[in-house]
């Protein structure tokens, strides 16, 4: 199609912000992220290429092999945990109880406050010495013990059980949406047909929502990439390093420990690490758009 | 395979204050094809799904073969059912779909596999049984469905709107091809629809629905050709029956007087005792004939506009006194608007109704 110059210009002057921003701030950032990576930069930016250098630290850096750990566990815990209890969550509200709005606002709620919030709250909640621990034992549990956020074995677990409280609700809004969306006669075909419910939920149902999994498979995980104020707020990091995760790694050596090269080259491996998983399945989705 | 009669009594069905069916009788042999026609609203599929056990009835009895079902859940009734969405399993193969009802309740392999087989050849779908739903056109999804319902080898087969979703000549093709269905299994079928043609060609009776009575229950041929009330009389035939007002006369011989034209009511087989009264006479365009103008029990009258719908033409005209109706004409008969004809109202043809309680005299 060929434009008059005009309509050129005037598509060119409308793309233009948004070009701007791209290329400024996602291409230049990342790309100048990438460089000072490949430098020696410690509180100020400089251009001292040193090559892999600070790449080798980084993976001999104790702190940094722990928050990849955590970051794993933490990812694949969250994930599953908020798809699952937000299914089924889903699923009970979807049973025509009463006062569903009621239900569905009380489950939502978590989800408007900040990580921030949620983190101290979930904090004072999982504390020993005034949380659930300290409840049972003062009702006459004397041998009660939940202590998991003073044990560095098992902070990251509190995380977790915080990050799936905060992100179930929206599972469920996602997931009701789909499960309301679905013909009311499948559910009569399946009756007649003699199926038990949870048979039409596993077999039938739920295999139907590829799309609402899909947006909250996203969601989530754009969660476990930047999980970063959680673990500020609920352990900052601790006990010791145990908690710490590989947002936290980069602002704490951009910012506090001023090794820019180091924060730097933890950026750029999240950034690798993302694309490395996100490109096969957008390569996936190009192809299968072509096939149809 | 197992035919069941279904029997229903005195059935009330209502949703809080509202009520959809009352005491309503009805009586379904087997190997009978019964139709609900009705408009939307009328409770036909409210009845449909009560007789399948899909809501919950507030009073009254349903059999189906001669066991009481009333408060049974709806597999173990003997019915399966057609869906106007096709309701298919969409992750499922065709296969998987016509499978899953029985492997679930446990039936053994070979048995399953044969019953699939056979469903399949019936209805051509040996060539898909391996495509998900969403491959196939929406008339191979209705067969799918159909081959669902067939593979439980019910007593009774239920059709809810079956065809609503496809263009009319997949309707048409389908419509055949469950007539033929029907005639080689010689099942129980009960089929609710909207469309008084698909109602006319299949069945062995019509149950005429409105507000949630039976208006009419009989073999097709008495529904059209003599409609219980001017409910059923307009809501059967297309194009639709004629009406004109007028009253009943008895001097010199019955005839029904409109305006100024007097229609001889010789040879119309009163159902009520004859008396002189305000009626409405209805009449179908096919049987209004043309005979000359000059032709002593001629009805004149102008013709206003010609329908030419390929084997026929439907011709709108007016009588004298302003009333409007239309008459079906050879397809070459020659007639154009402003022509005054002369036409034959044959008083074996008509229907005639109380002007008040619109039923039939």
């Amino acid at each position: 199609m060929r434009l008059s110059l005009t309509s050129k210009l005037s598509v060119i002057s409308a793309l233009l912000p948004a070009l701007m921003v791209m290329l400024v701030v996602y291409i230049g950032a990342t790309s100048w992220t990438a460089w000072m990576s490949l430098t020696n930069s410690r509180m100020l930016p400089n251009n001292n290429f040193v090559g892999f250098r600070q790449y080798q630290l980084l993976f001999t850096n104790d702190r940094w092999i722990t928050s990849v750990h955590n970051i794993i566990i933490y990812g694949v815990l969250f994930v599953s945990l908020a798809l699952l209890i937000g299914i089924l969550l889903a699923v009970a509200i979807d049973q025509r109880v009463r006062a569903e709005d009621t239900i569905r606002s009380i489950y939502l709620y978590p989800y408007s406050m900040s990580f921030v919030v949620t983190g101290l709250v979930w904090q004072w909640l999982l504390n020993p010495t005034l949380g659930v621990q300290y409840v049972l034992r003062s009702w006459g549990f004397a041998g009660a013990t939940f202590d998991w956020i003073v044990r560095p074995e098992t902070a990251i677990y509190c995380l977790v059980i915080a990050g799936v409280w905060q992100a179930s609700g929206l599972v469920m809004a996602i997931m009701l949406a789909g499960l309301r969306g679905v013909d009311d006669e499948i559910w009569k075909a399946a009756r007649v047909d003699g199926l038990p419910k949870w048979r039409v939920y596993i077999s039938i149902i739920i295999p139907m929502m590829g799309a609402s999994f899909a947006t909250a498979t996203v969601l989530l995980s754009t969660a476990v990439v930047r999980l970063y104020d959680l673990s500020v707020s609920m352990t900052n990091g601790g006990p010791g390093i145990a908690s710490e995760v590989p947002a936290k790694f980069v602002m704490d050596h951009l910012f506090e420990r001023a090794n820019i090269g180091l924060a730097t080259a933890a950026a750029t491996t999240m950034l690798v690490t993302v694309i490395a998983v996100v490109a096969p399945y957008l390569y996936w989705r190009a192809r299968k758009g072509e096939v149809r | 395979m197992e035919r069941s009669n279904v029997d229903i009594t005195k059935l009330q069905i209502g949703f809080g204050g509202l009520k959809v069916l009352e005491n309503l009788d009805l009586h379904v042999d087997a190997s009978e094809f019964l139709v609900l026609l009705g408009p939307s609203g009328c409770g036909k599929s409210t009845l449909l799904n009560a007789i399948a056990g899909l809501i919950e009835v507030k009073g009254g009895q349903i059999r189906i073969g001669d066991r009481d079902v009333t408060w049974a859940e709806p597999k173990d009734r003997g019915i399966a059912m057609v869906f106007q969405s096709y309701a298919l399993y969409p992750r499922m193969s065709v296969r998987k779909n016509l499978s899953f009802g029985l492997k679930v309740a446990r039936t053994p392999q070979g048995e399953i596999d044969s019953r699939v087989g056979e469903a399949a050849k019936m209805l051509r779908l040996t060539e898909l049984l391996d495509r998900r739903p969403s491959e196939l056109s929406g008339g191979q999804r209705q067969r799918v469905a159909i081959g669902r319902a067939l593979v439980r080898h019910a007593g009774v087969y239920l059709f809810d709107e079956p065809l609503s979703n496809l263009d009319a000549q997949l309707r048409a093709e389908l419509r055949v091809e469950i007539k033929r269905l029907h005639a080689r299994l010689g099942a129980t079928m009960i089929y609710v629809t909207h469309d008084q043609i698909e109602a006319l060609t299949l069945a062995d009776r019509i149950a005429v629905m409105q507000g949630g009575v039976i208006q009419q229950l009989d073999t097709p041929k008495k529904i059209y050709r003599e409609p219980a009330n001017r409910f059923v009389a307009s809501f059967v035939g297309s194009p639709a029956m004629n009406f004109l007002r007028g009253r009943i006369v008895r001097n010199g011989g019955p005839a029904f007087i409109a305006g100024d034209v007097r229609f001889d009511l010789n040879g119309y087989a009163f159902r009520s005792p004859l008396s002189d009264a305000p009626a409405v006479l209805g009449i179908r365009p096919e049987h209004i004939e043309i005979i000359g103008s000059d032709h002593p029990s001629a009805v004149t009258a102008r013709v206003e506009m010609v329908e030419p719908m390929g084997a026929d033409a439907l011709i709108w005209c007016r009588l004298a006194d302003g009333t409007a109706f239309s008459f079906r004409a050879d397809a070459d008969a020659k007639a154009g608007a402003g022509d005054v004809l002369g036409l034959r109202f044959p008083a074996e043809a008509f229907s005639l109704f109380d002007d008040q309680s619109g039923q039939r005299l």
